[in-house]
């Protein structure tokens, strides 16, 4: 219920939301949780396995119970924590993982027959009849798993990525994190002060205790307020560092729009952030734990530090009569602070033989809690005192087992904490993240002002090492108790004991793990799930790992602590992922004609990060075959341009040039003419064909190299590698120029005549025999020509400065139409290439060899090589291996597909008898019918046989005929002419 | 002590506190038959095939830490068949009919669920490609299924088949492929050679590796000298280390590989997806959360956590695809240490040390290999001869040139 | 991670391409023995500890670089162009 006179709430403004079709009313600065407690509503959801009710537990993003889904449709939001989420006006939120309804769920029957749904309880059943598994038993245990509910739905919510850099990054803005920023941003340095929740300072906006005789909350203030005018730090509120990474990278997330009722569509929902940190204070506080007890988990049970959180910063009491069990002084500060603000504080039960009493309470010192009851709200706990057995009235009970350093950060990067008996909790291994220094409760030092003179030491030292001189900070008076913490784990009594409130892991299980010889605590974890729910063990990890040291004999230290790897919190995948969903994910890389290729209605298709036009359809066609076969024909008889600018295109200059491609390819360069253009094979250094092209020489010293679309950037790698590495005293450079140049292939009978036509001067055929090369010029462009053909026709490439790429495309179409040719695009492409046993990377596809291709004859025997000494290996050659054929059906209709496989006819089709594979196929003009090429076992001495093409996949089952690779003119006369 | 529903019944009936040890936690004798050196998935499944299959249970599988704390107990959970070159095909398919019997072999759930799986692919060429793959597969007498783009849309609707940087052009569909639970898998390997006599020795790292005239005759320990004349590694990301041991240099680069699982949710993908222009798979475990990852982070690591581009990419990879996931919250993320080899497949052989035997390179799809490694090393082991489906997994065939290059990406560790 | 540039200053890991081992830069001579090649190839120390491999700054400014790293700590101890350190050939 709310409380007149407390919390840091703006009552002027209400705020309307809805909870599981409940109208009610909250406040700004109101979370979702103490808007829900204020209204009196106690059960909030169901635990994973049990379905037992489940009420809010803790204030803050540790939370395991309060796990609701915000919204409706695409913009549904699961397993949203009640304690973090900010109301607004309109919010609209349902409870999870029950039905029909939080107040009465079908699965809580589970509960009924947990003795048998105990740790492990899957892994020794579900096994009969075995077609059970899949069928029923998984379904169903599918079906009741889970927490919330995507919608399933794809939204355009936006989301968003940014870099930040500092000298240090402060990570938690409480008393320590804001004394180590004030420290630091005096000193001059560049701070950033991140705090994940929506307001700056930590414990001090929840607690009475004064800071120099004022509120804390407005000592806060006044530091926010000199911090935010200093133009060296900034500040960033609901920002959770969640991750840290090696050279002091953190990734964070920050909250910008989950709290706005209205945000505007261009506001990202969450902004991922990679802070790169010269040095880090890790200022996050202390988790509290609970004490494990018999039905421990009750709704009405909490945290007592969340419960004085609620009471002190949004003026919420969570009950009416209020008990605490406790191991520790700090619980009475809970205790006391009901009592100031008029609630009845029916007792403080405290394990400790020498409590002190801490106010106008009962205390029950040496005493522990036993039972309890009250199935959807806590209704009456039973303790045992050093009197005997009492049972009490209460709605709210305030636990308290002490408190855990938040040290997760520090153990991202593999290192592990160290345990501390004085203080039962587990600290941080300083040095464990480079750059990364914990101050304060987060270092196991809990009083406000050990928090904030250890926050300001770690400011100052944390400047000082980023080259900025430390000035004096005058810290506060601030209280300085100590938390006398006695380590207590769990109360022995029959009953079961919760540890892992969400993923219903109790005591019992722990110890059944132990006696099962689940006895590491990575196995326990594992084998009960224990730590593996949305809070991450942050309300059990410890708790269970003294049940398991005691279980199986050995302390907390040498039983260990399972890891902790980033995120600290759960971050949604689009944050991490921001920018990619739709066109996003990879740039769109254009060529001069695309515009030109679209204007004809082109479909263009991807071809790696390129678009190219798949075929130019006229009106009246339908499908890619028809116009395929036109554009084919248009080759083949008249003239077709098509864009090629997407091949690698590399430019090599220098005396050494021609030694260096000497090396690159498997065949001579040094030797090419000026003004002609050669085939080259290109090896990786394992033997296996990396890529093919042409290279051109355009001069003494000049050379341009021609790479596939496909591997144009693994080729440019490479020859920097092949450079730097093994001849970086040659003299030689090279550059791409892929993008610097338009290039257009222009193929057929009448290319010359396309190109008298255009070019300023006719083609010399003296200066351009077949693959000839040289400059040319195209309306005053100066230009360069290579006589090369890759359809099999007289053909030509021309090249020009990209920016006349456009303008020269439209032309170039304009003229073959007029000379009876088209514009073709890749089918047509494809299927030329394929007319004349011309390979691509469908057939050399990293696993192919200078011989399987039928260009061993292309190694050089008096050269070096890339390649030359692995090509040599017994496997990579002979009649084992699979070489290139051509194949063509036996019966003239059959349609051939990539990726059938090639039998012997007359044998089992099997893995074992298949003789190879196709690679590519079209539909043939030339040939009348598809053809393909293909890989088959010694092909080269099989043309003429049959074989078998099976095709599983789309039913095809027929006779080809081996055939070489070249169906059209394979004396090469065409191209030659 | 037999699992059965009803066991769990009556035992429940009874405070539980009748169930026995899983393993036993013997001290190590001082020698043994064969010593298995790593308590992960495959040295596990090894143990237990030495014992069930060639009745050898004087064996002791010498684990660093604690069973099944490698890659057996942090990867992705993807079983499948659907390798296409021989040498691997026979191999996994041998694995895959493993898997279907497993739960009933070693009476423990290991919950295998064959859900099938589907890989996209984007392009006319990669379509080709798959389709050599899923011929390759029913050759071998498994399952595969093309799908066009409608029937991708009919199994997976949340899928972006709108507004996607790389359209679905369709998907190859492996009926019998899916997931397993990983951990149950060690455990249940762990439990079953323990009860078939072998010693189950965790928190015992082994130091050294005995050699005399070429021949192995036991190894050194932080818990002691065990003498064995046959000794397998299995080791995965650790095998240079152990290797080194025995004076080897393998053709191994050890890498990170990172993965994520989201906190539970409701149903809502019920088949393993991978996504073909960008290395990234997803599944939804039975606790209901998606569990999935991408490429390796390409450094050479040991230290089994990765950095902030993977995760990203990894992430770009899910929003481009399936954008419904987006709200979903990464709640864990986990890196290994994966063996890399040169061209992507294992190693199951002898070394040049007489009685020491390797079993490694499973570069980051050791899980669904578990069964099948663990059958053909204990084979290699009892027998000296390799298995069948396991006889191209050579040590020597990079330099003889017999590759298994399923990537076709050549002889670069990180590329597989 | 940042890798140290000799050329750019200490750019983000993003930037790189790696490709394995300096072993890599040890090219056997024409004629070498095969196993020198499969040793080349294939063989690496893959030490758990300080390494020296080859990265190439790929989205600057080209440089094929070697970088000394921790394998077990991911620190970056520092690099060199290979261009700079191989004598004449």
């Amino acid at each position: 219920m709310r409380i007149e006179g407390r919390g840091l709430i703006d009552r002027s403004r209400r705020l309307g939301f809805r909870f599981d079709g409940r109208e009610l009313e909250g406040f700004a600065g109101d979370t979702l949780a103490s808007a829900l407690l204020a209204n009196g509503v106690r059960l909030v959801g169901r635990s994973f396995k049990y379905h037992r009710p489940r009420g809010v537990f803790t204030a803050g993003s540790e939370e395991p119970n309060a796990l609701v889904t915000l919204g409706r449709g695409a913009k549904q939001v699961p397993n949203v924590r009640a304690t973090v989420q900010e109301l607004f006006s309109g919010l609209d939120a349902r409870s999870q993982n029950r039905w029909p309804s939080v107040g009465f769920d079908l699965l809580s029957v589970n509960d009924l027959f947990a003795p048998f749904l105990g740790a492990g309880f899957y892994y020794k059943t579900f096994m009969w009849p075995r077609a059970f598994w899949e069928r029923i038993y998984e379904p169903a245990i599918r079906r009741a798993a889970g927490l919330g509910a995507l919608s399933g739905e794809t939204n355009d919510d936006a989301y968003e990525k940014a870099f930040a850099f500092c000298d240090v990054l402060v990570i938690g803005a409480g008393p320590a994190g804001l004394a180590a920023a004030l420290a630091a941003a005096r000193a001059g340095a560049d701070v950033i002060l991140a705090d994940e929740d929506s307001r700056m300072g930590g414990r001090l906006l929840a607690e009475t205790e004064e800071i120099d005789g004022k509120p804390g909350h407005l000592w806060v203030d006044g530091v926010l307020a000199e911090l935010a005018a200093m133009k060296n730090v900034r500040l960033m509120a609901r920002t959770a560092v969640v991750g840290a990474y090696d050279g002091g990278t953190y990734g964070a997330v920050e909250r910008t729009g989950l709290h706005l009722a209205d945000a505007p569509a261009a506001l990202p929902r969450e902004c991922f952030w990679r802070i790169v940190a010269k040095r880090a204070v890790l200022a996050a506080g202390a988790l509290e734990r609970p004490i494990a007890f018999p039905m421990n988990d009750r709704p009405g049970v909490m945290l007592a530090g969340a419960v004085r959180a609620y009471l002190n910063r949004w003026g919420v009491a969570p009950g009416k009569a209020v008990t605490l069990f406790c191991n520790n002084d700090d619980a009475h500060r809970t205790a006391r602070d009901l009592v100031a603000a008029g609630i009845e504080v029916a007792g403080v039960i405290d394990v400790r033989a020498d409590a002190r009493p801490g106010g106008d309470f009962p205390v029950y010192p040496g005493a522990r809690i036993v039972g309890t009851t009250g199935r959807k709200a806590l209704k009456a706990i039973e303790i045992q005192t050093v009197n005997g057995r009492k049972t009490i009235a209460t709605d709210c009970l305030a636990v308290s087992g002490g408190f855990n350093p938040t040290l997760h950060l520090t153990c991202h990067m593999g290192g592990r904490p160290e345990w501390r008996d004085e203080i039962a909790a587990f600290v941080p291994k300083p040095g464990a993240v480079p750059g990364l220094d914990a101050a304060g409760a987060a270092a196991g030092r809990f009083t406000t002002a050990q928090a904030m003179a250890d926050g300001a030491r770690a400011g100052a030292e944390a400047a000082e090492a980023t080259g900025h001189a430390p000035v004096a900070l005058d810290l506060p008076a601030a209280e300085d108790a100590p938390l006398r913490v006695q380590a207590y784990w769990e109360v022995r009594e029959p009953g079961r004991a919760w540890l892992d409130l969400a993923n219903d892991v109790t005591t019992k299980d722990v110890r059944l793990a132990a006696q099962e010889a689940y006895t590491s605590v990575e196995h326990m974890k594992r084998y009960t799930t224990q730590g593996m729910a949305p809070d991450q063990g942050k309300n059990s990890n410890v708790g269970a790992l003294a049940i398991l040291a005691d279980a199986t004999g050995r302390g907390i230290p040498q039983t260990g602590t399972t890891t902790f790897r980033p995120p600290y919190t759960p971050v949604s995948i689009a944050a991490l992922g921001a920018g990619a969903q739709g066109m996003g994910f990879a740039p769109r890389r254009l060529t001069t004609s695309h515009g030109a290729s679209v204007a004809r209605g082109a479909p263009m298709i991807e071809a790696g990060l390129w678009y190219r036009p798949s075929y130019f359809p006229l009106p009246g066609e339908e499908g890619w075959e028809e116009p395929c076969r036109r554009e084919v024909l248009a080759v083949r008889e008249a003239v077709g341009v098509c864009d090629v600018s997407t091949l690698g295109k590399i430019d090599i200059q220098g005396p050494d040039a021609g030694r260096f491609l000497d090396l690159v390819y498997t065949n001579t360069f040094s030797t090419l003419p000026v003004g002609r253009v050669r085939y080259g094979l290109m090896l990786r250094e394992d033997g296996m064909v990396l890529d093919d092209g042409t290279t051109a020489r355009l001069g003494e010293h000049h050379y341009l190299m021609t790479t596939t679309t496909a591997a144009a950037g693994q080729v440019m790698r490479h020859l920097d590698f092949v450079h730097q590495a093994h001849c970086p005293d040659w003299d030689v450079r090279f550059i791409s120029v892929t993008e610097q140049w338009a290039q257009f292939a222009i193929a057929g009978p009448r290319s010359r005549a396309l190109l008298d036509s255009l070019l300023d001067a006719p083609v010399d055929p003296a200066a351009f025999p077949f693959m000839g090369c040289g400059a040319v010029a195209v309306m005053g462009v100066p230009g360069r020509l290579f006589r090369i053909s890759f359809s099999g026709e007289h053909a030509y490439e021309l090249a020009v400065p990209s920016r006349h790429g456009e303008a020269l495309f439209r032309d170039l179409a304009a003229r073959a139409e007029a000379l009876g040719g088209a514009p073709y695009g890749m089918e047509a492409l494809n299927v030329l290439r394929i007319e004349k046993g011309f390979i691509t990377h469908a057939e050399i596809h990293g696993r192919v060899t200078a011989f399987d291709i039928g260009l061993q004859g292309m190694m050089s025997t008096k050269k070096d090589f890339i390649g030359k000494g692995a090509s040599q290996r017994p496997g990579l050659s002979g009649e084992a291996r699979e070489q290139l054929v051509g194949l063509k059906p036996v019966q003239g209709d059959k349609r051939l597909s990539a990726g059938a496989h090639l039998f012997t006819p007359g044998e089992e089709v099997s893995a074992a008898t298949s003789q190879g594979y196709v690679t590519s196929v079209g539909p043939s003009p030339v040939a009348g019918c598809w053809i393909g090429l293909g890989f088959l076992r010694n092909g080269r001495a099989r043309l003429g046989e049959m074989v078998r093409f099976v095709d599983h996949l789309r039913g095809q089952d027929f006779l080809c005929e081996v055939v070489g690779p070249v169906f059209h003119d394979p004396e090469g006369g065409r191209a030659r002419g | 002590m037999r699992y059965s529903g009803l066991r769990v019944i009556g035992e429940g009936l009874f405070g539980n506190k009748g169930w026995r040890p899983a393993w036993r936690d013997p001290e190590p004798k001082a020698e043994y038959d064969a010593v298995i050196i790593g308590g992960g998935g495959h040295g596990l499944s090894t143990a237990y095939y030495l014992a069930k299959n060639h009745g050898l249970s004087n064996i002791a599988v010498l684990e660093k830490g604690y069973l099944g704390g490698g890659n057996v107990g942090r990867n992705t959970t993807i079983v499948r068949a659907n390798y296409f070159l021989p040498g691997n095909q026979e191999f996994y398919s041998h694995s895959l009919k493993l898997w279907e019997g497993l739960e009933a072999e070693l009476n423990y759930n290991v919950m295998h669920s064959q859900r099938g799986l589907i890989n996209l692919f984007h392009s006319d060429g990669q379509r080709d490609a798959f389709a050599r793959r899923g011929n390759a597969m029913i050759n071998q007498g498994d399952d595969a299924i093309l799908l066009d783009r409608e029937g991708v849309r009919k199994h997976l609707p949340y899928l972006d088949f709108d507004n996607i940087r790389f359209p679905i052009y369709g998907g190859l569909l492996h009926p019998r492929g899916g997931t397993a639970r990983h951990d149950a898998v060690a455990w249940g390997y762990a439990r079953g050679a323990d009860r078939r006599g072998v010693d189950l020795i965790q928190n015992c790292e082994v130091t050294g590796i005995d050699i005399q005239n070429g021949r192995v005759t036991g190894v050194q320990t932080t818990r002691g000298a065990i003498r064995a004349k046959k000794v397998g590694i299995l080791v995965a990301g650790r095998s240079g280390q152990v290797a080194a041991m025995a004076g080897m240099r393998l053709p191994i680069e050890s890498h990170v590989l990172q993965a994520f699982v989201t906190e539970g949710l409701k149903p809502v993908i019920d088949h393993v997806i991978s996504f073909g222009m960008g290395h990234f798979y997803i599944s939804q475990s039975d606790k209901g959360g998606l569990v999935f990852g991408g490429d390796i982070d390409f450094y050479a690591s040991y230290a089994a956590r990765g950095n902030l581009p993977m995760v990203e990419h990894v992430m770009e990879a899910g929003m481009t695809l399936m954008p419904m996931i987006g709200k979903a919250k990464v709640l864990r993320s986990w890196g290994g240490i994966m063996d890399m080899t040169p061209d992507g497949s294992p190693i199951i052989d002898k070394t040049p040390v007489e009685g020491l035997f390797i079993d490694c390179g499973w570069n980051y799809g050791g899980f669904k290999a578990v069964p099948a490694s663990g059958w053909c090393m204990a084979h290699l082991m009892a027998t000296g001869e390799s298995h069948e489906v396991a006889r191209r997994f050579r040590l020597d065939r990079f330099a003889t040139g017999h590759l298994l290059d399923e990537e076709g990406t050549g002889s670069q560790h990180n590329l597989h | 991670m940042r890798i140290p540039c000799p050329i750019c200053g200490a750019r983000d890991r993003r930037e790189f391409y790696y490709y394995g081992a300096e072993d890599y830069l040890d090219r056997p001579g024409e004629g070498a023995d095969p196993s020198a090649w499969d040793d080349y190839l294939h063989n690496r120390a893959n030490p758990a500890g300080v390494t020296r491999d080859l990265w190439y700054h790929d989205a600057g400014c080209a440089a094929w670089l070697v970088v000394e790293r921790d394998t077990v700590t991911h620190e970056v101890l520092g690099a060199e162009l290979v261009a700079g350190r191989r004598a004449k050939r």
